[in-house]
């Protein structure tokens, strides 16, 4: 009788973190050889799931088999030893090694790195060949694109053995081009017998690339379907509990008067290099303006410079009636009291203060409103009362102003921040990656929230490197690449091989008389409805 | 209890109190090896520091200053800044206060000479600590390194000024004139005894009660208005805070003159309180000492208050304890506050882990109680 053989197998996983019952009773099956996808919200428990599994974390009651052995995995060591490797979605490489040495970090192999580095080097280029997984080994990893370091990462893995490879939000940092590039590796590790655990968020990738699907949900094991017997409504069905719109439901924008407007706007960073290069746009009251883009080309400095942080180099911004450029510089406190909001796109970096409580965090950016100061006083009452009402509005969760802002889930970290900029009824909104990392159900509430904005005869900026929510939610387009703008288009327009195009800036230009029609056809957009 | 709330309550009160229970062991070790007896060592120190009233009065007398630079290191370490600076900040308010007073007509009252000198020491201080926090936010560099620098400074200018200026006429020694006794930090035995009660003479004035309205207005500031809020929001995310539209560069700036204002306020209690005349050197070890009391404290005034009235507990007791038993030198307090700062400062978690591990099962039983009730 021949039993279908399992990589891992996890029986009864129980987890408890004080009150917050992580994991419950949790059973998963992954057969040997297949690419399984794990979805789920954000404290659905799929992280704490898979760092009992990597030996993170240790469960309370429960069981793991890997290969048809039982394990107990108290350090990472030990779940490497049993033959799983983990890629994160921060990626754990230093910089300025080259791929060999950081391939070899923790098994140099002896005092002397010589021989060390032989072995690796002959090993790798095997594992290279054989996975289909090219790479300059003596690249340092900053001279690599993001696509490539990941490489690295599942190299990194399997050097050291890894038959079952879990990866986390892999292709949250990826171009379309590098996340098809991507999926083309799993197949390949895939025909060699290794197993993929992914986890991830996108609906798309798991229906594309999974053989099967589990699904959790409150820290429970809530479906396992086979990728080709179910469908993305089913599955985001399953993991929020209820059904769910997955497109935007928006009508024609309402344009009106232009509320900014970015003329050859130039920043050079502190370290000279220029980050932004003689971009103008308009921004009009009743749109939602997407910039799109591969993460790094510009767009937090272009929101940053906009939003007053950092300094002008060249070129000037008129916003809401005022000016400013290099020599005339406004701050953040002023732009705001003009009326414009900034939801900033690292939340844990600039968005909020993770050591403060959730109503002191609600309060940055506004904590010198005459409305919460009575006097010298800042009113805790008040204060309190605030981030109430805030929590209120966007239905963040625990409503508990005093909790510290760190011990939200990162869903309702960016709801929180969403609220305290949006319920100020600010004229302009910058925006940046509104939905990154947050769980489908808030996804549809923070679109429906921006659309109503703009319905509202706002000005929207968005900025993400969501191609679909970019195309979604805009209703034009611009692209950054390097700094410059590489591609403007409407969003009815646009679709994800265009985008892709534009955001690599490899529309092709050789094609003279296509490119002759493309101008032609955009050139009386450009200059009616695109107005630049 | 949840996990958040037994972390808190690990940190804030079970840690510093271990820790300060280890300096002790350690103390005792160090004793034994002298062949000193601890135990008998523990009650000369418990009893020349609390034992009788004078000895209180000590005892309260230091703590005052440790409360005004614990506090001081507070305010900057809540904008992310170590101003190491309290030394010298503490000193050249001295120097503040002494001109306050020398300008003033000594037949005034003391209604306006005790706040003219505070003014003067607040004042002093904070220019003390505005010059390393200027070089800080608009130059870079670092206050560490300026803030010690500058406690050389002050020991030199004090020594010139104090030779040269400020010496008595016709003394010898580097010190003042006498304040006029109008200006003289009214002492807590002669309030006592005007209110009909006696105790006995100690150094003990009422620059105490300065020191207790400076942590409840430290407190208030840092907690409840817009200013504070902008200190610790730049203090805990500094792009958080530039983002919330709040300027670290005039942050710094006020942080550090509220600082070193308080460092100041050391010269109230020492020289308008108690020798009443400009010295040398009084403020010897409270600045430093005010950074392991902030340590301890956690730079909250309340945990401040305590951690500086052990500070003084240490300082009274140490000096009796040399007093007493022969074969024991004042540096022994030295080694205790060396103790107290290794265990609090360098090796504050220590036992967090430990101590984290061993009480979460019981942390869990009272929660799961909590949940039934």
């Amino acid at each position: 009788m021949t039993m279908k053989k399992f990589a891992i197998e996890l029986t009864d996983i129980d987890k408890r973190f004080g009150a917050v019952h992580a994991n419950n009773k949790v059973c998963l099956q992954v057969t040997e050889g297949n690419i399984h996808g794990i979805i789920g919200e954000n404290g659905a428990g799929k992280s704490t799931l898979m760092s009992i599994l990597y030996g993170f974390y240790q469960a309370d009651a429960g069981q793991i088999d890997v290969l048809g052995n039982t394990y107990i995995f108290t350090d990472s060591h030990h779940a490497i030893a049993a033959g799983i490797g983990m890629v994160h979605q921060h990626f754990m490489l230093v910089e300025n090694f080259t791929v060999l040495e950081n391939v070899i970090l923790g098994t140099e192999g002896g005092a002397l790195l010589a021989h060390g580095l032989a072995a690796a080097r002959k090993e790798l280029t095997r594992l290279g060949e054989e996975y289909g997984l090219k790479v300059d080994l003596d690249a340092t990893i900053d001279t690599l694109s993001v696509g490539l370091q990941q490489r690295v990462e599942i190299l990194k893995a399997l050097y050291k053995g890894a038959k079952i490879l879990i990866l986390d939000e892999p292709t949250g940092v990826l171009t379309p081009q590098e996340t098809a590039e991507l999926f083309r590796i799993f197949s390949t590790l895939k025909q060699q017998g290794v197993t993929i655990m992914l986890i991830t968020h996108k609906l798309r990738e798991i229906m594309s690339i999974t053989d099967q699907v589990s699904v959790m949900r409150a820290g429970q094991m809530v479906a396992h379907r086979n990728t080709c017997d179910t469908d993305r409504e089913e599955l985001a069905e399953l993991m929020v509990g209820r059904k769910v719109l997955l497109s935007v439901d928006k009508g024609a924008a309402n344009v009106r008067a232009p509320l900014m407007r970015v003329s050859r706007l130039t920043v050079v960073d502190s370290q000279g290099v220029e980050r932004l290069k003689d971009v103008s746009f308009e921004l009009r009251a009743g749109e939602v303006l997407g910039v799109a883009g591969v993460s790094g080309n510009g767009q937090t400095e272009l929101l940053e410079a906009l939003a007053g942080i950092i300094p002008i180099t060249q070129g000037h911004i008129e916003v809401l009636g005022m000016e400013m450029d290099d020599k005339h510089p406004l701050t953040p406190d002023i732009l705001r009291g003009l009326g414009l909001a900034h939801v900033p796109e690292d939340r844990h970096r600039m968005g909020l203060i993770t050591d403060f409580s959730a109503s002191e965090s609600a309060l940055l950016g506004y904590h010198t409103d005459a409305n919460i100061n009575s006097g010298v006083w800042l009113s805790k009452a008040k204060v309190d009362a605030n981030c109430q009402q805030l929590m209120q509005a966007f239905d963040v969760r625990p409503a508990d102003p005093q909790l510290k802002s760190a011990n939200f889930s990162g869903g309702n970290q960016q709801k929180l921040i969403l609220a305290r900029e949006m319920e100020r009824n600010p004229e302009v909104l910058l925006i940046g990656q509104p939905t990154r990392g947050v769980d489908i159900g808030a996804i549809e509430f923070i679109h429906q929230r921006i659309i109503a904005m703009r319905d509202a005869g706002k000005a929207v900026l968005l900025v993400s490197v969501e191609l679909e929510e970019i195309m979604s939610v805009s209703d034009r387009i611009i692209v950054l690449c390097d700094g410059a703008i590489s591609g403007r288009i409407n969003a009815e327009d646009a679709d994800e091989r265009t985008l892709g195009m534009m955001m690599a800036n490899a529309l092709d230009p050789i094609d003279p008389l296509q490119a002759m029609n493309d101008a032609k056809s955009s050139s009386n957009r450009t200059a009616q409805e695109l107005d630049l | 209890m949840n996990r958040e709330n037994r972390i808190t309550w690990i940190n804030r009160l079970l840690l510093p109190v271990l820790n300060v229970l280890t300096a002790f062991a350690v103390t005792a070790v160090v004793f034994w090896l002298i062949d000193v007896n601890p135990l008998e060592a523990a009650e000369i120190l418990l009893y020349g520091a609390f034992g009788y009233e004078e000895g209180i009065g000590y005892t309260i007398y230091y703590t005052t200053n440790f409360i005004f630079t614990g506090l001081a290191v507070a305010v900057a370490f809540h904008a992310g800044l170590f101003n190491i600076g309290g030394e010298g900040q503490a000193y050249i308010g001295g120097l503040g206060a002494g001109l306050a007073i020398f300008m003033l007509d000594p037949t005034l009252g003391a209604w306006l000479f005790i706040p003219a000198s505070i003014i003067g020491a607040l004042l002093f201080g904070a220019l003390w600590a505005l010059i390393p926090a200027y070089l800080q936010a608009y130059r870079g560099s670092h206050i560490v390194i300026t803030t010690i620098m500058f406690n050389f400074l002050a020991a030199s200018l004090m020594v010139y000024l104090m030779v040269h200026v400020l010496r008595e006429m016709g003394q010898m020694t580097p010190q003042s004139e006498l304040f006029p006794t109008n200006a003289w930090m009214p002492f807590v035995h002669d309030v006592a005894a005007g209110m009909g009660y006696s105790i006995e003479a100690s150094p003990l004035n009422l620059s105490v009660l300065l020191a207790l309205v400076c942590a409840v207005a430290v407190w208030f500031f840092l907690w409840q208005t817009r200013w504070g809020y902008a200190i610790r929001a730049t203090g805990k995310n500094s792009t958080a805070a530039v983002y919330g539209g709040i300027k670290p560069k005039r942050v710094i700036i006020v942080a550090m003159c509220i600082s070193g204002a308080l460092a100041g306020l050391v010269s109230i209690n020492e020289l308008v309180g108690y020798q009443h005349r400009l010295v040398m050197d009084f403020h010897l070890g409270y600045g430093f000492g005010g950074i392991a009391v902030a340590l301890m404290g956690r730079n909250h005034p309340v945990g401040i208050i305590v951690a500086a009235l052990l500070f003084g507990t240490l300082y009274q007791g140490g000096a009796e304890l040399a007093f007493e038993m022969s074969g024991v030198s004042r540096d022994i307090v030295v080694v205790m506050q060396g103790l107290v700062i290794l265990f609090c400062g360098a090796l504050e978690y220590m036992y967090r882990p430990w101590l984290i591990r061993t009480l979460a099962p019981v942390a869990q039983q009272i929660s799961a109680a909590g949940v039934t009730v």
